[in-house]
């Protein structure tokens, strides 16, 4: 505990009252910690902006979803006509709705930009690598958010959306039909799911999710921020104990910041006020029609943001498990010949695939689909240890690096764009490719990020004063 | 192995030959009227005598009649056949039952039609546009009517009075060895109490009021978002300023 401090008698009130507070609560420490003496590289380039913006979008989710829930009633006769009383009858509600759900793809469009710097800069590497697994629970618990607050509109995409997915759970053998049953409350989606969805939506995930964006600023601020130059800005420190390439992030990137969030409010307000659909993608058209569980619509797709896993979900179809054995065996074959492994390691790598093998040809491909499109997420977690470069930042790896990480960004658009339309036989063969090279980027990454020329690091960030 | 992929995407409900249920009739353009306040009220007397009979519009009110220059004497005593206080929703008398056992189906709500019915192909309001001027007598049908845009139509062409009776013309066109019938043109077989001109007009009109009351805050929120943005685009003036003020002393 810190000791109590006296203040003169003579100093000004508001300095009495500071000094009141930070007897009591930390204020002026935590203020200091976290703001005007939290360090910063001073070489942030456009991709920094996304962190920022992603806390705004979410403070965005949180108000209008405030406003949105005193309107909005949970029940399967109502909810949709609550939707529409929000769009004509409350005053200002039109817009409420639309800052709420432009945001929520305005989230993903943030976070998936925010990831892909993580990437691209090695910012999860050591020692960050639970600020990187801090984000991926919050992606996924994003993911959980987003796919649950659909439901609540209540229109046929929301409903056989949801119908759809909470289905895919049944494909877990054994306890699959029991879990489906037990998330549905029912055995269709119903009022029962909806009401749970709305709890889940409304209070139990953004809790987590809170919680979870607290820990990772505060991991953040404990090891400090990467930069695009992957140098570590502690190993140079003045007199002072302030790193030499450190700038305060109050007021230098506050105010950054704010010209970050200006230029993003004019994207998201152009969408509010000018194409809330945003052509389908955001709000689907079919999501006008109130869900009847008695008419399946012609072709479900979920919101755009979920389809590059669609997409993998889809791809694992039985002819595709071939593949997949063949992929297990092969990787089975090289650790067996190529690693460094003693006996009794390489007979463990022999039996787990015979396993593995033979439950990829006992089990439906529907199961491995989910896996699949599961394992997509979560092998993100795994990044850290899956990259062995001896370089943080892109900018120092081997040249032909950058057109792998390419090759990765159009390999997702393009699984993106797939699980939006409806399924065609050059779609599916498309999908499985870039499925097997979506894995085959992160389990292989081991292997292929320590090859090549590495370009030598400097010690110091490069910055061109503005 | 086939069925196993079959009975896959059937289980998600994604089976590739229910895609092409929709007949794939080319859209005609919809004209833009939403800001024409005489189309609006011409489309809203329209709609209050041609659907409201069997249509419901169960999530808008008649007062909202206000926001297309109407006022509540005119909404009470010229539009509120089904109701007499104006606050109340558009709600048709037909019997659900009824409807079901006369149609086939029960008639849709009509609020957000406009919203609902856009595709790739066109906007919702070209879709209904479109829809509702190529009916045509098929006494196979039931109804004895029926439709280009949406083969098989439950409803019935309601506004014949106004359109008279057209047969279409098909042309038998034989391409990569199927025959297919493309549609060609209109004859016409009974006349209307309109021209083709203004039927035409009239349906605009109507359309136009759909898609309004889709979304009667579609005006304002445009006219509101240019004044977003040009304050935004001020303040990221000032603040890409205010910016550079801040990092003149980085080095």
């Amino acid at each position: 505990m810190a000791e109590f401090k006296e203040i003169s008698p003579d100093a000004p009130m508001g300095q009495k009252a500071l000094n009141w507070v930070d007897n009591r609560f930390p204020l002026s420490k935590l203020y200091n910690e976290h703001l005007a003496e939290y360090y910063a590289p001073k070489n942030f380039n456009f991709w920094y902006f996304f962190g920022s913006l992603a806390l705004l979008v979410l403070v965005i989710q949180i108000v209008t979803g405030i406003f949105l829930v005193m309107h909005y009633k949970p029940d399967a006769a109502l909810a949709f006509a609550s939707v529409e009383y929000i769009m004509r009858d409350v005053p200002w509600g039109w817009l409420i709705r639309y800052m709420h759900s432009t945001g929520a793809s305005m989230f993903f469009v943030v976070v998936y930009l925010h990831m892909y710097r993580g990437l691209i800069y090695g910012s999860y590497r050591k020692p960050r690598e639970l600020v990187w697994v801090f984000g991926c629970a919050i992606f996924l618990v994003l993911m959980a958010e987003a796919f649950m607050g659909y439901l609540l509109p209540w229109g046929q995409m929301s409903y056989w959306g949801a119908q759809v997915i909470v289905n895919l759970f049944s494909a877990i053998p054994f306890i699959g039909p029991d879990l489906a049953l037990l998330i549905r409350g029912d055995f269709v989606v119903g009022d029962a799911t909806l009401n749970r969805f709305f709890s889940f939506h409304v209070i139990a995930v953004p809790l987590v999710l809170l919680g979870l964006v607290v820990a990772h600023i505060i991991a953040l601020h404990e090891v400090g921020s990467n930069n695009p130059d992957g140098v570590e800005i502690k190993a140079l420190k003045d007199e002072k104990g302030i790193p030499l390439d450190g700038i305060p992030f109050h007021p230098y990137y506050s105010v950054h910041d704010i010209l970050g969030v200006s230029v993003f409010l004019m994207v998201f307000s152009a969408i509010v006020f000018f194409a809330p659909e945003f052509g389908g993608y955001f709000l689907e058209y079919n999501n006008f029609i109130p869900a009847d569980p008695l008419v399946t619509p012609l072709h479900i797709a979920p919101v755009w943001y979920f389809t590059p896993f669609y997409s993998m979900l889809r791809a694992i179809t039985s002819e595709m498990m071939y593949a997949l054995i063949a992929c297990v065996l092969l990787g089975a074959v090289l650790g067996v010949a190529k690693a460094k492994l003693n006996a009794m390691m390489k007979a463990a790598v022999v039996g787990g695939a015979v396993v593995m093998v033979a439950l990829m040809l006992a089990i439906d491909a529907k199961f491995w689909g989910v896996v699949a499109m599961g394992g997509a997420v979560v092998i993100l977690f795994f990044l850290p240890w899956l990259d062995n470069s001896p370089v943080r930042s892109i900018r120092y790896r081997p040249t032909w690096n950058k057109w792998l990480y390419a090759v990765f960004v159009i390999n997702f658009l393009i699984l993106g764009y797939l699980g939006v339309l409806p399924p065609s036989p050059i779609g599916e063969r498309v999908s499985q490719v870039g499925t097997l090279f979506y894995f085959g980027f992160f389990l292989l990454m081991p292997w292929w990020s320590r090859l090549g020329e590495f370009k030598p690091v400097p010690t110091r960030v490069t910055f061109k004063p503005h | 192995m086939k069925k196993i992929l079959l009975g896959f995407m059937l289980a998600l409900g994604l089976s590739g030959a229910a895609l092409a249920a929709g007949s794939g009739f080319p859209l005609d353009k919809a004209p833009a009227r939403t800001n024409d306040m005489a189309a609006l009220q011409n489309g809203a007397k329209l709609f209050v005598n041609y659907c409201l009979n069997c249509h419901s519009a169960a999530f808008m009110r008649y007062n909202r009649l206000r926001d297309i220059g109407l006022n509540d004497k005119q909404i009470a005593e010229n539009l509120t056949f089904a109701t007499d206080k104006i606050g109340d929703t558009m709600r048709a008398a037909i019997d659900p039952r009824d409807a079901k056992a006369w149609f086939g189906a029960n008639p849709p709500d009509l609020t957000v039609i406009a919203r609902s019915r856009s595709s790739h192909a066109g906007t919702g309001p070209d879709y209904i546009y479109t829809l509702l001027r190529t009916y045509y007598r098929d006494d196979t049908k039931p109804t004895g009517w029926n439709n280009l845009v949406f083969p098989n139509i439950g409803m019935p062409n309601p506004l014949w009075e106004l359109q008279g009776e057209r047969v279409p013309v098909f042309e038998k066109v034989v391409s990569h060895g199927q025959e297919a019938e493309l549609h060609r043109g209109w004859e016409p077989a009974k006349a209307g109490l309109m021209n083709a001109t203004e039927f035409d007009q009239n349906v605009g009109d109507l359309v136009a009021y759909l898609q309004w009351m889709g979304e009667p805050a579609q005006n304002t929120r445009v006219r509101i978002g240019v004044w977003v943005l040009l304050f935004l685009a001020a303040f990221t003036v000032v603040a890409w300023r205010l910016n550079a003020v801040f990092w003149k002393d980085i080095k």
